[in-house]
C-alpha cells in the first residue's frame, strides 16, 4: 500500500435503529489527503462524519486512526485520539454564550499550559488566519453566517489538528465566499500539513481541492465509487457517478428523466 | 365525468376549476370504474373544458395513477395540460425510500403499548445512567479534576440566586398569608389566635419554604437549563464539546448543579423569612397581635433544627431540579419542538422529583423524631 493511511474504515454499517443507512463501507484516507465524501442529499454523509468522530456508534465494522482501533477504544483513549482532530460542523456550532475569542480559547485552555495572555494571543492569531481580525469580542449571533463558518474553522484549527473534518463548509455561502473558504482550506492544509475530510455538494470545490473521494449511493445503500474526483468524472463505469460529477445534479431526478 | 371509449379505455373528462380552495375531489368513482369488469384497458384524460387548476388536480391525478398502476392499468397522460404532466413526472422522479415511510406507519394498539413500555424502560435506564455519570463527575469535582469556567458558574449563581428573589418573595409572602388566614379561622374558635405564629413559623421553616422555593425554581431554572442545553444540542454545540474531549457533564451540568445546590438553601432561608412576614401581616392587621408578641411567639416555636432541616431539604431539591433540567435538556431531540418538549418534561420531572423527595423526607424525619 502506498502512503501511510491516516483513517481506515473497515466494513462499516451505519444505522439509526432498524433503519440501515449505508453498509459495507470500506475506504482509507491517506495522510495529507483532501478526502471528499460525495452523495445525494440525505444519503448519510453527515452521519458518516459523525461515525468518524465518535458521535455515533457503528452498527457493524471498525474505524482506525493510524494503527489504533478507534471503535473499540475506551472513552479516555478516544478523547486522546480526537485531540488531534478539528471539526467544522454544518451549522458552525459555535458556543453561543461565548465570544469568538473565548470559543477559540476554550480548547487551548483545556489542553495546553499556556498563560491566559498567551491564549488570547493565539486565539487572535487563529481568528486573523480566517479573516476575522478585530472580531475577538463579538458574540456568534452578532456576525453573519459565513463569518460564523469561518469562526468555526478558527476554533477547529485551534490546536493545530492533524485531521480536519468539514461538513458542507460552503453550504449557504455565496460563490465568492465559498471559493475563499476553499482557498483557505487548501492554504491551511499546505501550511499545517493536515489531512482533510470534507463532505460537500459543490462540484467546484470537489474538483478544486479533492485528492481522493468516495461516492455514497442511497439506492444500493453503499459506496459505489472511490478514487480521485477528476478520474471518477472521466473514467467511472457508473452512470450515476458520472452524471453527478458532470452536471452536479443531486438525487435521482435526472436519472429517471 | 367518466366514460368509456370505444376501445375499452376509461376516459376521465376534467372540467371547470380545480382549486385547493374548493377541496380535494373524491377518487372513489374512478376507483369503482377501475375495479369494474371488464377492467378498462387504459386510462385517458380529456381536458378541453378544464379552466384553471393547481395542486388539487395534481394530487388527484397522482392518486388515480397510483390506483391504476396498482391494478396493472396503463395511464396515458397525453390529454393533460403540459404543466400538470411535468409536475407528475417530477413527483414520481425520486423513488420513495421504502423503509423511510414504513418507520412512521400506524402501529396497532398492542404495538404502541409495547413500544411505550420499552421506551419507559429505556428512559429509566437513561436516567439512572445519567445519575451515575453525574455522581462520578462529582466525585472528581471533589478531587479537583473537573473543568468548567468560573465565570459560567458566577453567572449561573446570579441567575438562579439573585434574579429569583422577586418571584420567591411574592410567592412565599402570599403563602405565609394564606397559611395564617386558614390557621386563624380555625384557631379563633379556641381563642388561641396567637398560635397562628407557631403554625406559620413551623410550617414555613420546616417544609413549605423549601418546597415553595423548589417549585418556583423548577419552573424557572429547571426549564431554563433544559431549554439552554436542548438548544445547544440543536446547534451541535454539545457535539463540538464532546469531540473536543470536554465532557458536557463537567462543563455544563456540574456548574448548574453547584449553582442551584448552593443557592437553594439561601433562597429557602429567604422564603422562610418572607412567609413569616406574610403570617405576621395577617396577625397584626387582622388578629390585633403586636409585632413584638408575634416575633417572640415565632422565635419560641421555631428551633434551629427546623431551620437547618428545611435548608437541607432545599439543598437536595436544588440538586434534583438541576439534574432533571440538565437530563431533559441533554435528552432533547434535535429540533425546536424537541426543545419545547424537553422544557415541559424538565418542569414535570423536577416537580415530581421534588414532591417525591418531600414525601420521603416527611417519613424519614418522622422516623428520626426530628
Ligand atoms: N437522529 C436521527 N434519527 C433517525 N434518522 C436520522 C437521524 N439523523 C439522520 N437520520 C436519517 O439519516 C439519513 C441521512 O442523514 P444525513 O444527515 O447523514 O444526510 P446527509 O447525507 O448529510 O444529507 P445532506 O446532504 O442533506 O446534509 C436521513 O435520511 C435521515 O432521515
Ligand atoms: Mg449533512
Amino acid at each position: 500500500m502506498p502512503g501511510d493511511a491516516h483513517i481506515i474504515v473497515r466494513d462499516l454499517t451505519m444505522a439509526y435503529g432498524d433503519f440501515v443507512l449505508m453498509r459495507d463501507l470500506d475506504f482509507r484516507v491517506e495522510r495529507g489527503d483532501i478526502f471528499v465524501i460525495m452523495g445525494g442529499s440525505g444519503c448519510g454523509k453527515s452521519t458518516l462524519l459523525r461515525h468518524l468522530i465518535g458521535l455515533n456508534e457503528p452498527a457493524k465494522g471498525e474505524i482506525f486512526y493510524g494503527r489504533e482501533n478507534f471503535t473499540s477504544a475506551d472513552r479516555a483513549r478516544r478523547v486522546e485520539l480526537l485531540r488531534s482532530v478539528g471539526v467544522l460542523y454544518q451549522s458552525g456550532a459555535l458556543w453561543s454564550s461565548m465570544t469568538l475569542a473565548e470559543n477559540v480559547a476554550l480548547p487551548l485552555q483545556e489542553f495546553t499550559d499556556l498563560r491566559p495572555a498567551q491564549i488570547r494571543e493565539v486565539a487572535s492569531l487563529k481568528l486573523s488566519l480566517v479573516g476575522l481580525r478585530g472580531f475577538e469580542d463579538y458574540y456568534p449571533y452578532q456576525i453573519s453566517g459565513g463569518m460564523q463558518k469561518r469562526a468555526g474553522l478558527a476554533r477547529a484549527i485551534a490546536l493545530d489538528p492533524e485531521v480536519l473534518f468539514f461538513d458542507e463548509p460552503s453550504a449557504g455561502l455565496d460563490p465568492i465566499s465559498s471559493k475563499r473558504l476553499d482557498d483557505l482550506i487548501l492554504e491551511l492544509r499546505e501550511s499545517m500539513g493536515a489531512t482533510v475530510v470534507v463532505v460537500t455538494h459543490e462540484l467546484a470545490s470537489i474538483f478544486a481541492i479533492g485528492t481522493n473521494s468516495i461516492f455514497l449511493d442511497p439506492e444500493t445503500r453503499t459506496m459505489i465509487a472511490s478514487g480521485p474526483p477528476l478520474e471518477l468524472r472521466d473514467r467511472s463505469q457508473d452512470p450515476k457517478v458520472r452524471e453527478f460529477l458532470r452536471r452536479g445534479r443531486i438525487g435521482g431526478m435526472e436519472e429517471v428523466a | 365525468m367518466l366514460g368509456r371509449t370505444a376501445d375499452g379505455a376509461l376516459l376521465i373528462r376534467l372540467a371547470g376549476a380545480w382549486r385547493l380552495s374548493g377541496g380535494l375531489p373524491d377518487t372513489a368513482p374512478v376507483e369503482r370504474e377501475l375495479a369494474a369488469t371488464p377492467a378498462p384497458r387504459e386510462v385517458n384524460f380529456e381536458t378541453s373544458e378544464l379552466e384553471e387548476w393547481d395542486s388539487a388536480l395534481v394530487t388527484f391525478l397522482l392518486r388515480v395513477t397510483e390506483r391504476s398502476r396498482g391494478r396493472g392499468i396503463d395511464v396515458d397522460r397525453s390529454g393533460l395540460p403540459a404543466g400538470a404532466q411535468r409536475l407528475l413526472t417530477l413527483a414520481e422522479a425520486v423513488a420513495e425510500k421504502e423503509d423511510a415511510r414504513a418507520a412512521q406507519a400506524d402501529a396497532s394498539l398492542l404495538e404502541r403499548i409495547g413500544s411505550r413500555t420499552i421506551s419507559a424502560g429505556t428512559s429509566l435506564t437513561e436516567m439512572l445512567a445519567f445519575l451515575g455519570d453525574a455522581t462520578l463527575t462529582f466525585g472528581r469535582l471533589l478531587g479537583g479534576g473537573v473543568r468548567f469556567r468560573r465565570s459560567d458558574l458566577l453567572l449561573l449563581i446570579q441567575q438562579v440566586g439573585a434574579e429569583a428573589l422577586g418571584i420567591v418573595s411574592l410567592i412565599c409572602f402570599l403563602v405565609g398569608l394564606i397559611l395564617a388566614f386558614v390557621g386563624a379561622a380555625q384557631l379563633q374558635q379556641f381563642g388561641a389566635t396567637i398560635y397562628v405564629a407557631n403554625l406559620v413559623g413551623v410550617a414555613m421553616v420546616r417544609d413549605v419554604g423549601a418546597l415553595m422555593a423548589a417549585i418556583v425554581m423548577a419552573g424557572r431554572s429547571g426549564a431554563a437549563f433544559a431549554a439552554e442545553l436542548g438548544s445547544m444540542k440543536v446547534t451541535q454545540e454539545i457535539d463540538a464539546l464532546t469531540t473536543m474531549g470536554i465532557s458536557p457533564l463537567e462543563f455544563l451540568v456540574v456548574p448548574r448543579i453547584v449553582a442551584l445546590a448552593s443557592m437553594m438553601p439561601l433562597l429557602c432561608l429567604y422564603a422562610d423569612f418572607l412567609g413569616i412576614l406574610g403570617g405576621a401581616f395577617i396577625g397584626i392587621t387582622m388578629l390585633d397581635l403586636s409585632v413584638v408578641t408575634y416575633a417572640q411567639q415565632t422565635i419560641e416555636a421555631v428551633t434551629l433544627g427546623h431551620l437547618l432541616g428545611g435548608m437541607f431539604k432545599a439543598f437536595v431539591y436544588g440538586i434534583l431540579i438541576a439534574l432533571a433540567g440538565c437530563l431533559r435538556g441533554l435528552q432533547a431531540t434535535t429540533s425546536s419542538s424537541g426543545v419545547g418538549i424537553a422544557t415541559t418534561s424538565a418542569v414535570v420531572t423536577s416537580i415530581v422529583f421534588v414532591i417525591s423527595a418531600c414525601g420521603l423526607f416527611a417519613v424519614v424525619f418522622y422516623a428520626l423524631g426530628l
